[in-house]
C-alpha cells in the first residue's frame, strides 16, 4: 500500500443563511489510511457531519457549498469528478451508514430491493443475483430469516433491524471506505452495542476503512484506531487513539475527558465541565476558536488562529500553549 | 420490601400499574389490546436522596414519572406522597400537591414557550398557584430563581430562542423550582445537551440538591450520569423493576442478567481498559410492551436462561440491605 486511501486537504464547505456566510468546515485536514478506524469527535456544530458528508458530496447546494480544498481518494480528487463520476463512487468505493435509519431509507422499497441495489447498480447484476446477494448480506449482518425478510418494508422493522439493513447496503460493494455518521444515537444502549460490534467486525472483515463520527467519547475509545477532535469547524487536536486519551494536549480534548462521567470514575469528584456555550459558527472569534471558553487563554489565543501542528509521533494540536 | 416505617419516606409506590387500551373499530370502539406500559412497580422514595431510573425506550421509566406526578392516573395501585394517598385524587385537590413536586423535562426546546420572556416563563408557576405576593417581591423571588441556576440578570428579559441548549435547561430548572418543591421528577434532562454541557447542568442539579434538600428522581438511559447523581438506582425493563440497590452495590455487582448487559454495552473512554473488557453483549431488542414475553419479561434475551424463566415471573425479592433483584437465578 503506498499512500493512505484518503487524504483530505484543506477542505473547507461554508453554509449561506441568513446571518451570513457560515464556515461550517474550515480548512480541514487528515488522512485515512486502508483498513484503519477513525473517529471523528465533536460536539453538535464543530463539522464532524459536514465534514463526512462533503467528501461524498452530499452537501445540499444551496446553501451548501463545498469551497475549497481536496478530498484524494487513491490518488483521485472526488471534489473535481462530474456527477456521474462521484456517483460512481458513492456506494460502491465509499459507502455511507446515516444516523436515522427510518429517513434516510426509501419507506415505499422493500428492504431486499434497497441492499440489492448497490450490486444491481454498481455490479451490473441482474435482480435475481442483487437478491440473492442482499439475502447473503442480511445474513451477515444477523438478520434471523433472511429470505423471508427481502419483501419486507422499513416500517416492519424495529430501529436496530433498520440500522442493520442499512449496514447491510453499505457493504453490498465491499467498499474500501465506510463513512458511519452518528450510526447509534437512535438506538437504545444495548442495542447500540450490537450495531457498533457488528459494523466494526464487518469493517475489519472485509477490509474496509472506517470513519466513524460520533460525540461518545466511550464508543471512540472502544472502536478507533485514531482520533480527529473537531471543534468550531477545525481540527484541534488529533493522535491514535491510546496516545490521545493518555495525553491528551489541547484544552479543549481535556476538558471534553474531565467533563464525562464514566462507569468507573470516582463518584466523589466533582465533574469539570467546560465553561461557556459551545461557539456560534456565523460569529467565530478571528483567533482560536477555543479561546473564549479557555481556562489558560493568552492574548495571543484572542487574534492569532493556531496552526495544527505536530506534537509527538502521529499527534498533532492546534494551540500555541506549550502543555 | 425493606421496613418503610424505619425511613423518612417522601414518596412511597405500591405495585403501581399503567396501562393503556388499544382502540379499535369504527363508531363503536372496542379495545382491542392493552399496552403494559407500567406493570407492578413499587419503591420507597426516601426524602433528600436521588433515585435514578434506568432502562431503555419502552421500559415505562418515563411512565411512571408521569404517573407519579399525577399526570397520567394509574390503572391500579397507590401512588403516597408525604403521607397522602393521591392515586385517585382529582385535578383540584392535586393542585397544592403539584407545588410540591415538579419536573424538569427532557427537550429543551419544546418545553419552553417560545413567546414568552424568561422572567414569565420562570414566574407563571407563582402566578398560577397565586404566590406572587406582591410586585416587588415577586420580581425579587424571579431574580432569585434566574440566578439561583446560574443566568445572569439581564437574561431575565429574552426569550427562549435567544438561549442555548444548557441555558434553557437552566430555565426549566428554574421554573421546577419556583414553588420550592420537595420533589423533582427529571426526565432525561440532560440527554439533548452536548457533552461539554451536561456536566454543567448535572453539577447545578447536585448543588441545588445540597443547597435546597431537594429529592429527585432522576429518570436517563446513560448508566454514567445516573451513577453519579444518584444514591439509589432502579433498573427497569418492560414496565418492571428488575432490580434495585444503591449505586455502589449495583455498579460494583450487579445481580441481575439485564442490569450486567446494560453495564457491559456502555463503553468506558479509555481505550487500553476497553480493549482487555470482557464483552457479553445480548442479542435481540426490547420486545414490544403489547404483547410482552410470559415468565420473566428478560428471558428471551437473557444468556442464563432457564425453564423455570420462561414459565414464572420472577418476583422482586430484597436480598441484603436495601437492594432487591428479579431474576429466578437469585431466588
Amino acid at each position: 500500500m503506498t499512500g493512505p486511501l484518503l487524504q483530505v486537504r484543506s477542505l473547507t464547505t461554508r453554509f449561506r443563511t441568513d446571518g451570513g456566510t457560515v464556515t461550517a468546515v474550515d480548512a480541514v485536514s487528515f488522512d485515512v489510511a486502508a483498513g484503519e478506524t477513525v473517529a471523528i469527535v465533536g460536539e453538535s456544530g464543530s463539522g464532524k457531519s459536514v465534514t463526512a458528508l462533503s467528501i461524498l458530496r452530499l452537501i445540499p447546494c444551496p446553501p451548501g457549498r463545498i469551497e475549497g480544498g481536496e478530498v484524494l481518494f487513491d490518488g483521485t480528487d472526488l471534489l473535481k469528478l462530474d456527477d456521474s463520476g462521484i456517483q460512481a463512487i458513492r456506494g460502491d468505493k465509499i459507502a455511507m451508514v446515516f444516523q436515522e435509519p427510518m429517513s434516510s431509507l426509501n419507506p415505499s422499497l422493500t428492504i431486499g430491493m434497497q441492499v440489492g441495489e448497490p450490486v444491481n447498480l454498481h455490479r451490473k447484476a441482474p435482480w435475481p443475483a442483487a437478491f440473492e446477494k442482499a439475502r447473503q448480506l442480511l445474513g451477515r449482518v444477523r438478520i434471523p430469516d433472511a429470505a423471508n425478510r427481502l419483501g419486507a418494508y422499513p416500517h416492519q422493522f424495529s430501529g436496530g433491524m433498520r440500522q442493520r439493513a442499512m449496514i447491510a447496503m453499505a457493504l453490498a460493494c465491499e467498499p474500501r471506505l465506510i463513512i458511519a455518521d452518528e450510526p447509534t444515537t437512535a438506538l437504545d444502549v444495548t442495542v447500540q452495542a450490537q450495531i457498533l460490534d457488528l459494523l466494526k467486525n464487518q469493517a475489519v472483515e472485509a477490509g474496509s476503512a472506517l470513519i466513524l463520527i460520533t460525540h461518545d467519547l466511550g464508543v471512540v475509545a472502544r472502536y478507533a484506531d485514531r482520533v480527529v477532535v473537531m471543534y468550531g469547524g477545525r481540527i484541534v487536536e488529533t493522535a491514535p487513539a491510546r496516545q490521545l486519551y493518555r495525553n491528551p494536549r489541547h484544552p479543549y480534548t481535556r476538558g471534553l475527558m474531565t467533563s464525562i462521567p464514566r462507569l468507573d470514575g470516582d463518584t466523589n469528584l466533582r465533574l469539570v465541565p467546560i465553561d461557556g456555550q459551545p461557539p456560534d459558527l456565523s460569529r467565530l472569534p478571528p483567533g482560536c476558536a477555543f479561546a473564549t471558553r479557555c481556562q489558560s487563554a493568552t492574548s495571543r489565543c484572542h487574534v492569532e488562529r493556531p496552526a495544527l501542528e505536530p506534537v509527538g509521533d502521529r499527534h498533532f494540536k492546534a494551540c500555541f500553549l506549550d502543555a | 420490601m425493606p421496613d418503610n416505617r424505619a425511613i423518612d419516606a417522601i414518596l412511597r409506590v405500591e405495585d403501581l400499574k399503567v396501562h393503556f387500551p388499544i382502540m379499535q373499530g369504527g363508531v363503536i370502539q372496542r379495545e382491542a389490546a392493552t399496552v403494559k406500559a407500567v406493570d407492578g412497580v413499587s419503591f420507597v422514595l426516601r426524602r433528600g436522596e436521588t433515585l435514578g431510573l434506568v432502562g431503555e425506550s419502552g421500559c415505562g421509566k418515563s411512565t411512571t414519572g408521569l404517573a407519579i406526578l399525577r399526570m397520567l392516573t394509574p390503572t391500579a395501585g397507590r401512588i403516597i406522597f408525604e403521607g397522602n394517598d393521591i392515586t385517585a385524587w382529582d385535578q383540584d385537590r392535586m393542585r397544592p400537591i403539584r407545588r410540591r413536586m415538579q419536573m424538569v423535562y427532557q427537550d429543551p426546546y419544546g418545553s419552553l414557550n417560545p413567546r414568552m420572556r424568561v422572567r414569565d416563563i420562570v414566574g407563571e408557576p407563582l402566578e398560577v398557584h397565586g404566590m406572587t405576593g406582591g410586585r416587588t417581591a415577586f420580581r425579587e423571588r424571579v431574580a432569585a430563581l434566574i440566578a439561583m441556576v446560574g443566568l445572569l440578570p439581564a437574561m431575565a428579559d429574552r426569550y427562549p430562542h435567544e438561549f442555548s441548549g444548557g441555558q434553557r435547561q437552566r430555565i426549566g430548572i428554574a421554573r421546577a423550582l419556583a414553588l420550592e418543591p420537595s420533589l423533582i421528577i427529571c426526565d432525561e434532562p440532560v440527554s439533548a445537551l452536548d457533552v461539554s454541557i451536561q456536566a454543567q447542568v448535572v453539577n447545578l442539579f447536585i448543588e441545588l440538591q445540597q443547597r435546597l434538600g431537594l429529592t429527585y428522581v432522576f429518570i436517563a438511559h446513560d448508566l454514567a450520569v445516573v451513577r453519579h447523581i444518584s444514591n439509589r438506582i432502579a433498573v427497569m425493563y418492560l414496565g418492571r423493576i428488575v432490580e434495585i440497590a444503591s449505586r455502589d452495590e449495583l455498579y460494583r455487582d450487579p445481580l441481575h442478567p439485564y442490569t450486567q448487559a446494560l453495564l457491559a454495552a456502555i463503553p468506558i473512554p479509555d481505550p487500553e481498559l476497553e480493549a482487555t473488557r470482557p464483552r457479553q453483549i445480548i442479542t435481540g431488542e426490547v420486545p414490544s410492551a403489547l404483547n410482552p414475553p410470559p415468565g420473566c419479561r428478560f428471558h428471551t434475551r437473557c444468556p442464563h436462561v432457564m425453564a423455570i424463566c420462561e414459565r414464572e415471573d420472577p418476583p422482586l425479592k430484597s436480598g441484603q440491605g436495601s437492594r432487591a433483584v428479579a431474576c429466578h437465578l437469585h431466588a
